[in-house]
């Protein structure tokens, strides 16, 4: 015979007690306060001054007296399509294309090799190799990138012993690559971008492959697939969503970026130079503002071009 | 007969551990096979050798006698159905179940075909244009069934794929994976630690133990006939009986098996000559429908189970009670002598 269950007495609970059973009683409750911090400061701080910003790009500045009033016009925003400053879109734009896809074909099979190929203590190692570059502050690795493309520099002693002094210099004299040395030509500056860039494209894809279970590489080998079609058919598919991730940090930090193309490569402005010196020196704060949206204008195209591709449905 | 897939003196070794150990086999064209055993024994190894993803330490494995110790697995005509389905989840179903034709370089219109032709095979034809992750696990296990089938390979491999369904859908896609293997005449090779899958499927059946072959048989003769301690356990419920009791019960030290329902519970009338008796506690009893099962202590601490059928249909109360002293008894005939494990 079972005795029978009695309701133990319910003891008297403190407040914090009693807080906790709400929450557990409420889950809604317990997700809002969980949520409503981060997203005020989110709201308020981050798009509230963003949106600020942005406005201000509609205001008008006057070039003759220096001074900025808030009468609406279009006039920065049509700005933006003069040679001049259509340019830096053109030159900003090019290089944060060129250094995604040169990082993403460097980093796919650093990614696959940490993924698919090591465990433990090899992977703890690719790990740590591949971020420890960022402990270092980016100004110190740009300016010790200068040193090393400088004329006479390591870069180009390691060229001359190869004997390849030839091709560096044909290199050099194509325009748009080029320019007078490795340290102040555009490839140099794509070189600097992408050594800087290149971890945020390997954890990304890393991850992807990561999650990708082994069965079905397997899968893809027992129905006959070669390891090249399994490649093309089954991982890289599967690793888009990575790419896609990596592809915006890159694309996104080298749009804004402004310290590596001031230390590194040819004269010319990126926008992030352009929006320094507008706010900077000039105090045409429109003006940096009108610039400020290029760059989320194409984020938000490349972002939308990606997922027609379909880099998220495997998401 | 011909033989679809021959073992000889294979070893896989991991380490010192070894997965299978100096295996020799044969698996005869077109029948139902079964690799038996408990997880850690060896036959997950062996089906992985058969793919070709894993290879042999030593030993020759000849798939329609063809050594393939060696191969890549896309260069063997078997396929496998996964124990996770391993369904490529970027894929609609149709394109899942087409993607080995698509790999061998079938024309799009043909290899299309062929996968709906195999899809209504598995009796899943409205569903080619879904994605996986949109299917119920039963579904899936179909479409890597059909994905598999689509390729007509010689040899066909499950691992354990009925294990992650519920018990009402693994017993119906027992039924069809039968009918399946009769109606195409395609060898299965069919890895499981479920005995009772085992016995009900297959035409003969390999038991593995410790990375070694324990017994191969059809699953009557494996169930009538147990070679060993481990086949009699592990293929059914059987008393093993070992050692001294063995020696005062019938004067040898060879253990032999007696199973439960060749057992029953004895009454006051004297045993006849052709039937042997033990007694003890009766420490439980379960009543599990269509029959009843008694749980003994025996005098030297071993337990011995007698499984009675529950032929009448009425109320009756059991005719004994946990805590009485009873006697089990069985036919001579009835038990299996066993060699002992090396």
């Amino acid at each position: 015979m079972a005795t029978p269950v009695t309701a133990q007495p319910r003891e008297q609970a403190g407040p914090v007690r009693r807080f906790a059973d709400l929450l557990y009683r409420k889950p809604t409750l317990y997700l809002s306060l969980l949520l409503i911090p981060p997203l005020l400061w989110f709201g308020v701080i981050y798009l509230g001054s963003l949106l600020g910003l942005l406005w201000q790009s509609f205001y008008t500045f006057d070039d003759f007296s220096m001074t900025v009033t808030p009468t609406l016009t279009l006039d920065n925003l049509r700005a933006l399509f003069q040679p001049a400053n259509f340019d830096i879109i053109l030159r900003t734009l090019s290089m944060a294309v060129a250094v995604s896809v040169a990082s993403a074909l460097l980093a796919f099979p650093i990614a696959f090799y940490m993924a698919l190929h090591t465990s433990g203590r090899t992977k703890a190692f690719f790990y740590i190799a591949v971020m420890l570059p960022m402990w270092a502050s980016y100004i110190v690795k740009a300016y010790a990138w200068t040193l090393l493309l400088a004329q006479g520099g390591v870069a180009q002693w390691f060229i001359d012993q190869l004997g390849l002094r030839f091709l560096l210099e044909s290199l050099l004299a194509i325009p748009g690559v080029g320019g007078s040395t490795l340290s102040t030509s555009h490839l140099g500056r794509f070189l600097v971008f992408v050594y800087i860039w290149l971890p945020f494209m390997i954890l990304p894809i890393q991850a992807a492959l990561e999650r990708l279970p082994r069965s079905l590489l397997q899968a893809s080998a027992d129905l006959g697939a070669r390891p090249a079609q399994t490649l093309r058919l089954v991982i890289l598919p599967l690793a888009i969503p990575g790419i896609a991730a990596g592809s915006i940090f890159t694309f996104c930090l080298t749009l804004g970026d402004f310290i590596v193309p001031l230390l590194v490569g040819p004269p010319g402005f990126f926008i992030g130079n352009m929006v320094y010196a507008q706010q900077g020196s000039i105090g045409n704060l429109p003006m940096a503002a009108a610039f400020t949206l290029v760059p989320i204008v194409l984020v938000a195209l490349y972002l939308s071009v990606v997922k027609r591709l379909g880099a998220f449905d495997a998401l | 007969m011909s033989v679809a897939v021959q073992f000889t003196e294979v070893s896989r070794l991991y380490g010192q551990v070894r997965a299978v150990d100096q295996l020799t086999l044969d698996i005869r064209d077109g029948e139902f096979f079964s690799l038996l055993g408990p997880s850690g024994s060896g036959k997950t190894t062996c089906l992985r050798l058969i793919a070709g993803f894993e290879q042999p330490s030593s030993g020759s494995i000849r798939i329609q006698g063809v050594e393939a110790a060696g191969l890549p697995p896309y260069r063997r005509d078997v396929n496998t159905v996964f124990q996770d389905y391993a369904l490529f989840p970027h894929m609609k179903v149709l394109d899942n179940v087409a993607y080995g034709l698509k790999v061998k370089g079938v024309a799009k219109a043909e290899r299309l075909a062929r996968a709906r032709e195999a899809l209504s095979l598995v009796a899943l034809d409205g569903f080619a244009e879904r994605r996986p992750s949109q299917l119920s696990g039963g579904q899936r296990q179909r479409v890597a069934l059909a994905r598999a089938l689509v390729n007509r390979p010689r040899v066909l491999l499950l691992d354990e794929p009925l294990g992650a369904l519920d018990l009402k859908l693994r017993e119906q896609m027992q039924g069809e994976l039968k009918k399946l293997q009769r109606q195409l005449g395609i060898t299965f090779v069919f890895v499981t630690h479920d005995q009772g899958e085992a016995l009900s499927m297959s035409d003969r059946v390999a038991v593995f133990n410790q990375g070694r072959l324990e017994q191969l048989d059809t699953p009557r003769n494996l169930y009538l006939q147990p070679a060993t301690p481990f086949v009699a356990e592990f293929v059914g419920t059987s008393n093993v009986i070992r050692g001294e009791l063995a020696r005062q019960l019938c004067g040898s030290t060879q253990p032999f098996s007696i199973r439960p329902e060749h057992a029953r519970l004895a009454g006051s009338e004297p045993a006849s000559a052709e039937e042997l008796q033990i007694s003890g506690q009766l420490q439980d009893i379960q009543y599990l429908g269509a029959a009843t099962r008694f749980e003994l202590r025996l005098d030297n601490g071993q337990n011995f189970t007698v499984s009675q059928p529950n032929t009448h249909w009425s109320l009756d109360a059991p005719p004994v009670l946990p805590g009485q002293r009873v006697s089990a008894r069985w036919p001579r005939a009835a038990m299996v002598p066993l060699r002992e494990a090396p």
